[in-house]
């Protein structure tokens, strides 16, 4: 315990800290509180001295509003979609480097490339790649044979091109152009966790369940995954906050439009509606949504951590 | 089961790869570990006893040489498929699994004809429980257990599959010197009821002598002697051997053989017939010493300890190879001089060994 004489010091050394957090993140978080509660918020109206009525009418109105519904539908299905998935390819991956011995080091860079690359730059390769238009534009029919590297990948196996994400695609088709591109920019940061956590159980284990003839599945199973539930639930729960909150993939592949060429605002989400309501002047509106998105976060994390507790092993 | 042990050699590569040495961990190790027996492998830590441990449980293979099973052939053969029962030096018990389901889990492993109905393996399981006397603990978790109890844990999941070989990895190690006592008379008692061949490993001299049916001492790879306890340390075949074993540890003194006679400092101190005149390095166990008032042997007195039913007495002797001589002597005898101590010698407590090669000269 600190003598309370030298309390002062205590202070004194936290006082950097505490001023940065208190203007940069405790301030914020009050102030979205407060514009949240003001009806029709906008700073413009504040400027001019507009009194605001004092109500939730902005959550009212944020929750009654379709385009709103549509990114939260958007949004939940991403994280549905894309947490198991690249959480159990990354597993499976992590997996497989711990148990090669020559080239992991180099592997394992490769794999973590994606991370150190920037998102927006990594989708408008990814729109190139899903693109039905190529380099050399023609007439209707040689549109396809120069198309992106998917389609004409697709097309070897007898497929017929799909429009992926071009005006007139459908939105399923630029669902599972999102939910490719998001699992594989996910994967290096669950990877290099889950290596590490792999790295760090005792060889001692893996001996014991040798000599007990255990067969590679049941180590798995039984004796990896067990060992490893902290990592996982540590990637799963930072996967589910980091899907709420997906916007640059989309902004990557889609531009800012948030869809394809003529459906603009189709593949919208949370946080795009949040930024689009900043826009048009709306403050009161984007923070509620702020309240919302961050109300949805703590819930499902909260769930998250729930369930964790009964079934990790720490 | 008989474990036979034939020129078992294991050669690690180096490590710094430009001086291109390799480490020999085991070399040239034959044995044959008769079936139901207690054996101690024995020797200073980097002997390469718990290399020739794993050897025989399939988790590392030897470079050559040959490992049979009874008269099977087991040198290829991958650790899940001897049969072995493992007790690693800190348990390796799953940590996320109880003491049932540990002990449960190689039984569960059982494949094809060997498979078991759960009443059964529920059942095995209660019994390897019983034998290391932790039934009352099956639903703990280890993290919950204390050293002794999880090293009992650690047994019994290597018991309940009815190994055909236990094979122990320092198993004291861990606990403490209390413990360590009850645990090596448990693993005694253990090995005896259920009859199964066991080999041990330790650097701890008086652990393999009180327990082992057999002990072989290893030094930098290379078995130094094997025997009973007792042989060995009655008989050391080398200096290395007769310092090893014994505690206190042996008095080693510089000595010159002349007309078969041990001179130590000038004075001869024993008759060794038949022995050549040479320079020689004596070694004296500390029960070897009779205190003797016309004793030939003069040391300087440092002090006495009395330990109850002995007594020991610390001298120095200008001829020592250590800084202090111990000897044990009965507490019937009283140190009359406070400056010096004169002894003479049984002649079974004195080894002679060659000053150059450390090997035994018997006389």
């Amino acid at each position: 315990m600190v003598e309370s004489k030298h309390k002062w010091k205590a202070w004194l050394y936290l006082s950097p800290a505490i001023v940065l957090l208190l203007i940069f993140t405790v301030w914020p978080i009050i102030n979205t509180i407060r514009m949240s509660l003001l009806v029709d918020y906008s700073t413009i109206k504040e400027t001019g001295g507009y009194a605001f009525d004092f109500g939730i009418k902005n959550f009212v109105r944020v929750l009654n509003y379709p385009k709103f519904l549509n990114c939260l539908k958007n949004t939940l299905l991403l994280c549905v979609l894309t947490v198991p998935l690249s959480t159990i390819l990354a597993l499976l991956i992590a997996v497989c480097l711990n148990a090669i011995k020559p080239l992991q080091r180099f592997l394992q860079t490769v794999f973590f490339l994606p991370y150190v690359t920037n998102s927006i730059a990594i989708g408008m390769v990814f729109s190139a790649m899903f693109n039905i238009i190529g380099n050399n534009i023609g007439s209707s029919t040689q549109l396809i044979t120069t198309a992106g590297i998917i389609n004409n990948i697709i097309g070897v196996f007898g497929v017929d091109p799909i429009n992926w994400i071009n005006a007139g695609s459908s939105y399923w088709a630029n669902i599972t152009v999102l939910v490719v591109y998001i699992v594989w920019d996910a994967l290096p940061f669950k990877i290099l966790v889950l290596l590490g956590g792999l790295q760090s159980i005792n060889r001692q284990y893996y001996d014991a369940a040798k000599v007990d003839s255990t067969p590679r599945s049941r180590v798995f199973t039984k004796i990896t995954v067990p060992l490893l539930s902290p990592m996982i639930a540590y990637v799963v729960i930072t996967a589910f906050i980091g899907g709420f909150k997906e916007y640059s993939s989309i902004v990557g592949i889609f531009g800012d439009g948030m869809g394809p060429a003529g459906d603009k605002g189709r593949l919208n989400t949370m946080v795009g509606f949040i930024y689009d309501s900043l826009a048009a002047s709306q403050e009161g509106l984007a923070s509620a949504a702020a309240l919302i998105l961050f109300a949805i976060i703590f819930v499902v994390t909260m769930i998250n951590l729930y369930v964790s507790k009964k079934k990790t092993h720490y | 089961m008989k474990v036979e042990l034939r020129n078992l050699t294991k050669i690690f590569p180096s490590r710094n790869k430009k001086s291109g040495e390799e480490v020999i961990a085991v070399n040239d190790f034959t044995f044959t570990i008769p079936d139901g027996k207690l054996i101690g492998l024995l020797g200073p830590s980097g002997c390469g006893k718990s290399t020739t441990l794993y050897m025989i449980s399939g988790l590392q293979k030897p470079t050559s040489g040959q490992i049979f099973f009874g008269e099977d052939d087991v040198t290829e053969l991958s650790a899940e498929n001897r049969g072995i029962g493992l007790v690693f030096q800190n348990y390796a018990l799953y940590p996320h699994m109880t003491v049932k389901q540990n002990i449960l889990f190689p039984l569960q492993n059982l494949k094809g004809a060997d498979k078991l109905p759960k009443a059964e393996m529920l059942q095995r399981a209660y019994e390897a429980a019983k034998l290391v006397q932790i039934d009352e603990l099956m639903d703990r978790k280890p993290g919950e257990l204390s050293g002794g109890q999880q090293q009992r844990v650690a047994i019994a999941r290597a018991l309940v599959k009815m190994p055909k070989v236990l094979l122990l990895d320092e198993p004291l190690s861990n606990l403490d010197a209390r413990l360590r006592l009850q645990t090596r008379e448990e693993i005694r008692r253990i090995q005896k009821e259920t009859g199964i061949t066991t080999i041990f490993v330790t650097h701890d001299q008086e652990e393999a002598m009180s327990i082992s049916d057999m002990i072989v001492v290893m030094k930098l790879g290379v078995v130094q002697q094997t025997g009973r306890p007792q042989e060995v340390y009655d008989d050391p075949t080398n200096l290395f051997v007769a310092k090893f074993l014994g505690t206190p540890p042996i008095n080693v003194f510089a000595g010159e053989v002349k007309s078969e006679k041990l001179y130590i400092g000038g004075v001869a101190v024993l008759d060794v017939p038949g022995v050549e005149d040479r320079e020689v390095t004596v070694g004296i166990r500390p029960e070897g010493f009779v205190p003797d008032a016309n004793g030939p042997l003069v040391c300087k007195l440092n002090s006495v300890e009395v330990m109850g039913r002995d007594v020991s007495v610390v001298s120095t002797h200008a001829s020592s190879l250590n800084p202090i001589v111990r000897s044990i002597v009965n507490s019937d005898y009283r140190i009359s001089s406070e400056e010096t101590v004169r002894y003479s010698l049984k002649s079974h407590k004195v080894f002679l060994f060659d000053r150059r090669d450390e090997t035994r000269i018997r006389f």
